[in-house]
């Protein structure tokens, strides 16, 4: 009944190669985005900002972006912490170097930064394969956090060793610092999303994206049939790395405004995302946003049922938590272990049949 | 999925938020994760003194006291959830117990109008409330902290430490790092060597930092380790048998479970305080009466008389006697968080308080003021009786060394001032 092509008629190429290709869908996709920008912003609070719409959309981006390098083109990495990093304090020496240039363009500056990071320690890539290729980029982790610790110049040679996200505005508008309106940050962030994820589905179902699933599949023969490795290794290591910055850098600025490297960008947010990306479904954009959401609105949830709801101790509530989590990951992973975005395209093909067996 | 969750999560927020007209202290807790060991005593603590006060007084002036509990688990990111969850229900003042979170806090606490209270941590400038007039770090903070350590090695040599070594391990972290700027002045007054031996959260792993010390043999070492990392550096300090009497730690590590795993080996280890310890106090036959024989008692009520218990009930102590204070000043008892900010501005702590309280001679004495958000500096060093099973204090209450500190509070505030563009001044 739902998601069928029966009367969806394609006159042009261009219209059989749209990235919905079925109405219905289409229209689930524009009205999600209508809702996104015209009405969330004007219900949202501080809280529903800080504790559930700028995580997951921030998320989703590092997500996206690991996804790219994981799912697409089969280069595990469990570096995307300290890539965050990069992209986090790239973004505040840009804010405090050049205050009079706009946030917009210290968070697409940040991202570039970080590929060029990111293409830096994925040259091991086009040697070492498979788990070695993981503990390879582990290493580029803690040597990312350990230079930022280290290297004062980082972090403007302050007391603490922490960075702080001073105030800046777009079109007048206060998008970092204390003063900001939760329907700013929203959109700030909404507007990077929007962006990366028509970005990353338009790569992934390009030449480019075909290039990096050859490599992923198998890589000799992908080289034998004129796929260039280097080039594509190099270009996905990029193009995530742009991604994993961007999101390191609203993550520093516009949600929580001061970071602690050691803390926020250490070795259990690199796992964070990489569970996003196993859970949500490798190779597929949609899974990076199921993912995220999977993982950062759960524990939200759970904990406002448990302590709110139910009033038990937050400590309860908190050790419960992890193994509701945890239970339900292993329960997903069994029941579908192409992740979540396996279970919608399933759900998407019993719709398309219901109410009617056949 | 994503918007059933949504949905779910509206309902539950919403149901989780009645509106009621008491006194909210929000009691930012972590009773998981690698600092739970110090972080649950401390939070039975200050929970247990206002449920004392709900219990035997009717509340603060006739206003009885909520308390919100919300955990942290020592994260800036559920620290934030947290601060944005309890905010709405009118919270007077936060007292998030990480430096970290502090730092988050403090532009938007300072946005938001609710005082912080960081209580022997966090942005030591905050010392400052002419920068600084949300945030309030009396009666001690890091940086009288790293000075009162030293002028305690300093009276043990007779006044001269120039040529000592003195190692700092230190959480590196936002906490860690406060006191380094201090050490170098006092090592450049003093003429002692200083060298910087980090350790990375959660602080598990110390081999390296202590072989360090094992092969540069220091006279003393310092330390400002939290959670799990005190319990670990005691034990490889007995290790490597480093002379006890010779290892300091800040306030946050001295406490009993940090120095219980290490066994007898850790006796004559020292820690600094700036309250008393022990239970031996009136206030604590109150407590006894009214919170634990109640079964009231927050947590497993096995926590009291604890260094860190202690610690809690002086923090909730000083948060209802601003509370007193701002109930006077403002003549209303159902005060609001501006009025408490005035509250702890104006709070004064005398020795006739704190008797009349049932904690005579329990901290220094010491007066709030635009000028001086955190106190006057007064500390004490403790040290561990293995045998006794118990911190006792070794010295008097003596003050730190304000000329080496006003300078660099005066630096650091400055600079905060003008990233921030605020004007300043009383």
């Amino acid at each position: 009944m739902f998601y069928r092509e029966a009367g969806d008629f394609k006159t042009s190429y261009s219209e059989d190669n749209q990235t919905f290709p079925i109405k219905f869908d289409r229209w689930r996709y524009y009205f999600v985005l209508l809702v996104a920008f015209a009405v969330v912003p004007f219900i949202i609070n501080d809280y529903w900002v800080n504790a559930v719409f700028l995580p997951f959309l921030i998320y989703s981006i590092a997500a996206i972006g690991l996804n790219i390098l994981v799912g697409y083109c089969g280069q595990v990495s469990l570096g995307t912490g300290g890539f965050m990093a990069v992209g986090a304090y790239a973004c505040y020496k840009l804010m405090t170097g050049f205050p009079e240039v706009s946030i917009f363009i210290h968070i697409i500056l940040s991202g570039g930064i970080t590929a060029m990071v990111c293409v830096a320690f994925g040259l091991p890539s086009l040697r070492i394969k498979g788990f070695y290729l993981a503990v390879a980029t582990l290493a580029a982790q803690f040597f990312l956090v350990w230079l930022f610790n280290k290297v004062a110049w980082f972090y403007n040679y302050s007391a603490s060793g922490q960075i702080n996200a001073p105030e800046r505005t777009v079109l007048g508008t206060p998008i970092t610092g204390a003063q900001t309106e939760p329907w700013a940050a929203y959109l700030f962030c909404l507007v990077f999303v929007v962006i990366c994820a028509v970005i990353a589905r338009n790569l992934t179902r390009g030449m480019q994206g075909r290039k990096w699933m050859a490599i992923r599949d198998m890589d000799i023969a992908a080289e034998i049939i004129g796929v260039n490795p280097l080039r594509a290794k190099l270009s996905a290591f990029a193009v995530s790395g742009f991604f994993v910055g961007i999101s390191g850098a609203l993550f520093f600025s516009v949600y929580l405004g001061a970071v602690e490297v050691g803390e926020v960008f250490g070795i259990t947010k690199s796992f964070l995302v990489l569970f996003m990306v196993i859970i949500g479904g490798l190779g597929s954009i949609f899974g990076s946003f199921a993912g995220a959401a999977f993982l950062v609105l759960l524990p939200v949830l759970l904990k406002n049922v448990l302590v709110g709801t139910l009033g038990w101790p937050t400590d309860l509530a908190a050790h419960l938590e992890f193994m509701i989590v945890g239970a339900l990951i292993v329960v997903f992973l069994i029941a579908e272990p192409h992740g979540l975005a396996q279970l919608w395209r399933v759900a998407k093909e019993k719709l398309r049949l219901w109410p009617f067996p056949h | 999925m994503k918007m059933k969750l949504l949905t779910a999560a509206a309902a539950a927020v919403m149901a989780a938020a009645p509106a009621l007209a008491d006194l909210v202290i929000v009691d930012t807790s972590y009773r998981t994760g690698p600092y739970a060991a110090n972080g649950i005593p401390f939070s039975d603590g200050y929970q247990d003194y206002f449920t004392l006060l709900n219990e035997r007084d009717g509340g603060i002036g006739g206003e009885m006291v909520r308390i919100v509990e919300c955990e942290t688990g020592y994260n800036t990111e559920k620290g934030v959830e947290c601060y944005e969850a309890t905010k709405g229900e009118g919270a007077l003042v936060y007292q998030p117990l990480s430096t970290g979170i502090t730092y988050q806090l403090i532009p938007k606490a300072t946005a938001d109008g609710i005082p912080l209270h960081t209580m022997g941590y966090g942005r030591t400038s905050a010392k400052n409330g002419g920068v600084f007039n949300w945030v309030f770090n009396y009666p001690a903070n890091y940086w009288d902290g790293a000075s009162l350590a030293v002028t305690h090695i300093a009276d043990q040599n007779g006044g001269d430490i120039a040529g000592k070594k003195i190692a700092l391990v230190y959480h590196n972290s936002a906490y860690g790092k406060e006191p380094i700027r201090t050490l170098e002045g006092l090592a450049e007054k003093h003429g002692f060597e200083l060298s910087l031996l980090p350790v990375d959260h959660p602080g598990q792993e110390q081999k390296s930092q202590w072989l360090q010390i094992r092969r540069e043999k220091p006279d003393y070492v310092l330390m400002w380790g939290w959670g799990v990392m005190n319990q670990v550096a005691i034990q490889e300090a007995v290790n490597i048998r480093f002379p006890m009497e010779n290892f300091i730690g800040i306030w946050w590590s001295g406490s009993e479970n940090d120095v219980k795993a290490a066994g007898d080996k850790a006796n004559g280890y020292k820690a600094l305080t700036f309250h008393n310890l022990g239970s031996d106090y009136p206030v604590y036959a109150d407590i006894q009466q009214h919170v634990v024989g109640a079964g009231k008692a927050a947590g497993a009520g096995d926590q009291v008389g604890t260094v860190l218990y202690n610690r809690g009930m002086y923090a909730a102590m000083l948060a209802s006697e601003a509370i007193k204070t701002a109930q006077e000043m403002s003549g209303t008892s159902d005060i609001t968080s501006a009025q408490m900010r005035d509250g702890m501005e104006n709070l004064e702590i005398t020795e006739a308080k704190m008797a009349a309280i049932g904690l005579p001679n329990f901290g220094p004495e010491f007066k709030v003021s635009c000028e001086n958000h955190g106190g006057n500096g007064f500390g004490a060093v403790s040290q561990w009786n293995a045998e006794a099973g118990s911190f006792e204090l070794i010295t008097e209450y003596y003050q730190s060394d304000q000329d080496v500190i006003g300078p660099l509070v005066d630096e650091d505030s400055a600079a905060f001032a003008a990233e921030n563009g605020i004007e300043g001044g009383c």
